[in-house]
């Protein structure tokens, strides 16, 4: 009898080793076809006409022009914006739907907007332009946590709005078939795509084909379907044709996400032996059109004795925030980690040890002490550190930084079917999707374990609303999800394979097990019957189970759990001549319980790394003041790092004792939450001054130096 | 996916295509502008606006569509010919997620006209290798797991079986050099320094 708890260490045959993700080949060989390249028969184009404007009335909107180009078959118009307010540059107003993409984009300019400017706003990063009331949060005693202290610095610090700047654009291709309509989105959300049509569209949702097989990248910002969404299905209805509406790089970085500002005001007090004592932080910032809610500060020091929280929500002309990768994190991190990082070097603290020391205010300071310990060893901390500024003679200054993060990462809501079938061929269906992290890949693998067979046996089909429902891929919660899911179906599937196997060989289930390939007794690994002898027992029937995770279930069996920690330390010089901040080294050192694939999870934090070196030195949507609009929405201006420009990477996973039997918890946000603080503590490091606002460009570096710096 | 555009015949364009193509504009300036470019439409083997046919060289194949002039060659391979290997990122010459290689060389193929490239050897992802047949790159990029989302994959496969053809042993610093001229969202360098360094070895016969 197979049993649903995780196999010991030792014991494991697939989970954690380091098999190449399943859908390489066809990724690499342009065979893997994504929602934008799914081509239908006869398929128009849709281009989106939005509004020029960061804040004006809608009066009237004229297609005559645009619906007379030949070629163009419909143009879709928002009625219900006539007669209101547009609020950012990029709001969607309409939709040309054409036969070609060339004549869609002709089309599209040729749609007049008639608009009543109005006055815009679009400043974010000014307290004074906060509306409504601030939120406020205290523990302990502030005057008295402030007394206590040997130290006490204040400081101000910041990290711009940045965008997801997914590769793949939003997007999707819908086309009517039979009554039907079938949708190829770019999602993170397949199983819970088509309930978002509401009342939009009068096709049920059982009627409803969600397939997304591959897609370029969410990074938080594809949980929903959006209003293009919407009009792709009104158009594929209303023309009887599919329509591919994807978004123009513009539009993408605009309109389709905007992770949140934090700028703060932050005094931190110390004892004379590191201990943080009191923080007191304002802090403020935008989610544009969305809502604004105040980053964790003091981040990880969760046990630090006295604190206040005042957050300031600005409302900006600009779009609405969207889910980034580990939401407001990255931001509480930095705000967090440079003002406990200044008040050490006020202190002529090490920053190594004041970590060491304040571990001791988290929820888990030996797993803390302990990666600190790892992490310093790899990136040789104690033969490179230096007090802060004394980086020796020459205008290319070298600096260490220091920073840790939390993310819980608990599986979510999951269904899976596998099914065994009587030729020992075996399958999977999830409703799950696979953005890049290996979701096939670890399904694959768990189910392989499961079975006792080679992981190539098996076959995934995933990212179709028809399969059973899995939950959106965010906050970390796919890994935990899809294996549970996976491991309870392959488990009951086995034990109803092994039932009508322990007739034939004279014995019962509970006696029997598979590994190897073979069906065998607990007793006799090696022997018994092969697995497809054992199949082929079936007679004319295959076994389908569905398993399910419950997370809160599943957590108290130990197969799921959250909570995990990572630290990270950069290596990085600056030129003080030329401001230009070049990474030499970086180490991310992350736990994250039982790991699926080796190979994969060290692929996302590598990701992660890069993606946070990429905001920690070019990210910034910039926005013009006067007209509205945002400058950069194009990727020469909105910079992302490329190959050159990230050092040497190094990536220490956690596992064995301690680690590996708190079962399965998710990796994707955790190691990208630090990269900003570390690389800005690193910076600090090393030239003498805190540049506090990300990204580090050279303007900043230069300015900062200029204010506060005496390097020579 | 062809138009309903006005064609133009062997020659170039005709007038009234032109009119249409350009939009009912108003006011003096178009009118200038239009006879401007009659003038031109007048020359020899002036094409457009409207379709006109071409043949592309495409992994070894005469392939034969019908094309506006203003259609680049990413737009031509994927939205005429299906070949949705290269990826429209930036649609300006900064991803390099379009990369095919223009008689062996890397080129961005939003970057130029589809007209432009005919009786060229154009080569896309598709025609480096198949998921039963990967060239040397293509394997070590699934092995070295130089790929997440994978949306920026074909790209940079592509400019690295070129780099690696043209500099086999090549060091990490060459490789980072080489593939300056692609970006990855998700963050696969790591991978892909690995990746190009074993397939530039295996050239080199190291
Ligand atoms: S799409 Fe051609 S370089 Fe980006
Ligand atoms: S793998 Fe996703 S953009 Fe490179």
């Amino acid at each position: 009898m197979a049993n649903v708890a995780w196999p010991k260490e030792g014991d494991r045959k697939i989970i954690g080793s380091r098999i190449p993700r399943q859908d390489g080949a066809v990724k690499v060989t342009g065979a893997a076809k994504y929602s934008y390249d799914v081509n239908r028969p006869d398929m128009l184009w849709g281009k989106l006409v939005t509004s020029p404007k960061a804040h004006a009335e809608l009066v009237a909107v004229d297609t005559s022009i645009a619906s007379a180009l030949p070629g163009v078959k419909a143009v879709w118009v928002d009625e219900e914006l006539l007669g209101e307010e547009l609020r950012y540059v990029g709001q969607v107003v309409a939709c040309v739907a054409a036969e070609s993409e060339e004549v869609a984009i002709e089309a599209a300019e040729k749609v007049k907007l008639q608009l009543k400017v109005l006055e815009h706003q679009v400043v974010d990063n000014d307290p004074s332009l906060s509306t409504g009331r601030p939120s406020n949060r205290e523990e302990g005693n502030l005057d008295e946590g402030f007394a206590g202290a040997d130290v006490v610095v204040e400081g101000q610090y910041g990290i711009p709005v940045i965008t997801h700047c997914c590769l793949e654009p939003h997007g999707q291709v819908t086309e009517m078939k039979d009554g039907e309509l079938h949708v190829w989105p770019s999602t993170q959300n397949v199983s819970r795509y088509s309930n978002q049509f509401g009342d939009e569209i009068e096709i049920p949702q059982n009627k409803i084909h969600v397939d997304t097989q591959y897609m370029g990248g969410g990074f938080g910002s594809k949980f929903n379907i959006d209003k293009w969404g919407i009009i792709g299905a009104k158009l594929s209805i209303e023309t009887g044709r599919p329509v591919k509406i994807m978004l123009d790089r513009r539009e993408e970085l605009m309109i389709a996400g905007n992770r949140p500002s934090g700028f703060a005001k932050i005094k931190v007090g110390l004892q004379q032996d590191g201990l943080i004592s009191a923080v007191d932080a304002e802090v403020w910032g935008s989610g544009g059109q969305g809502a604004f809610r105040a980053p964790p500060i003091p981040y990880v020091f969760t046990k630090v004795p006295n604190t206040r929280l005042v957050g300031k929500g600005i409302r900006t002309h600009r779009g609405s925030v969207r889910a980034w990768r580990a939401p407001n994190h990255p931001q509480g991190c930095l705000l967090t980690m440079s003002a406990v990082d200044d008040a050490a070097a006020a202190l002529g603290m090490d920053s190594l040890e004041f970590f060491m020391r304040n571990a001791a205010l988290t929820d888990r300071p030996e797993v803390y002490r302990e990666e600190l310990q790892i992490a310093a060893n790899i990136i040789g901390y104690r033969q490179k550190a230096h007090a802060r500024g004394d980086s020796g003679p020459g205008p290319v200054k070298r600096g260490l930084g220091v920073a840790i993060h939390t993310w819980g990462g608990r599986g979510h809501p999951s269904e899976c079917d596998v099914t065994i079938n009587s030729d020992g061929s075996v399958e999977a269906k999830i409703g799950s999707q696979d953005l890049g992290t290996g979701t096939r890949t670890c399904i694959a693998m768990v189910v392989a374990e499961t079975l006792g067979l080679p992981y190539e046996a098996i076959t995934v089909h995933l990212g179709r609303n028809s399969y059973p429902a899995s939950g959106a891929s965010g906050g970390s919660t796919t890994i935990g999800g899809i294996s549970v899911s996976a491991r309870r179906a392959a488990t009951d599937a086995l034990n109803d394979l092994l039932r009508t196997v322990a007739g034939r060989l004279g014995t019962t289930d509970e006696k029997l097990e598979a590994s190897g390939g073979h069906v065998h007794r607990i007793d006799q690994a090696g022997g018994g019957v092969s697995w497809k002898e054992a199949c082929s027992m079936l007679g004319p029937n295959s076994i389908t189970k569905r398993g399910i995770n419950n997370p809160g279930e599943s957590q108290q069996e130990g197969l799921i759990s959250a909570g995990v920690g990572g630290v990270q330390i950069a290596d990085v010089s600056v030129d003080v001549e030329t401001g230009v901040v070049t990474m030499n080294e970086m180490v991310a050192v992350q736990d994250c319980g039982l790991i699926i694939n080796m190979k994969l999870a060290e692929s996302q934090v590598y990701g992660s790394l890069i993606m946070g070196i990429t905001y920690a030195l070019y990210e910034e949507s910039i926005y013009d003041k006067k007209t509205g609009i945002m400058l950069n929405p194009d990727m020469e201006f909105y910079r992302l790092a490329g190959i050159k420009d990230v050092g040497q990477l190094k990536v220490h996973m956690m596992t064995g004792k301690g680690f590996d039997e708190r079962g399965i918890i998710g990796l994707g946000e955790p190691p990208v939450i630090a990269p900003g603080a570390a690389i800005s503590n690193a910076v600090a490091n090393a030239c003498g001054v805190r540049v506090p606002n990300l990204p580090l460009t050279p303007e900043r570096v230069i300015a900062a130096l200029q204010k506060g710096g005496d390097i020579a | 996916m062809s138009t309903n555009h006005n064609s133009s015949d062997e020659s170039g364009v005709s007038r009234r295509g032109f009119l249409k193509g350009i939009g009912v504009g108003t006011a003096t300036g178009v009118l200038s502008d239009s006879s401007l470019h009659e003038a031109k439409a007048a020359e020899p083997g002036v094409k457009g606006p409207g379709e006109t046919a071409i043949i592309l060289r495409i992994n070894g194949e005469n392939k034969q569509l019908n094309v506006e002039p203003r259609v680049t060659l990413l737009d031509a391979l994927r939205n005429r010919l299906d070949l949705t290997g290269p990826k429209k990122v930036c649609d300006r010459g900064t991803c390099g997620a379009c990369t095919v290689l223009l008689d062996g060389d890397p080129i961005y193929a939003c970057s130029v006209l589809a007209i432009e490239v005919q009786g060229r050897d154009i080569t896309t992802v598709e025609g480096l290798g198949s998921p039963d047949q990967m060239n040397a790159v293509q394997k070590a990029f699934v092995e070295r797991d130089a790929q997440q989302c994978g949306f920026c994959t074909p790209g940079f496969v592509t400019a690295c079986s070129a780099f690696v053809r043209d500099n086999p042993n090549a060091s990490v610093d060459d490789v980072c050099n080489g593939l300056g001229g692609n970006l990855c969202r998700c963050g696969t360098y790591a991978g892909m320094v690995l990746a190009a360094s074993d397939a530039a070895k295996e050239k080199g016969g190291a």
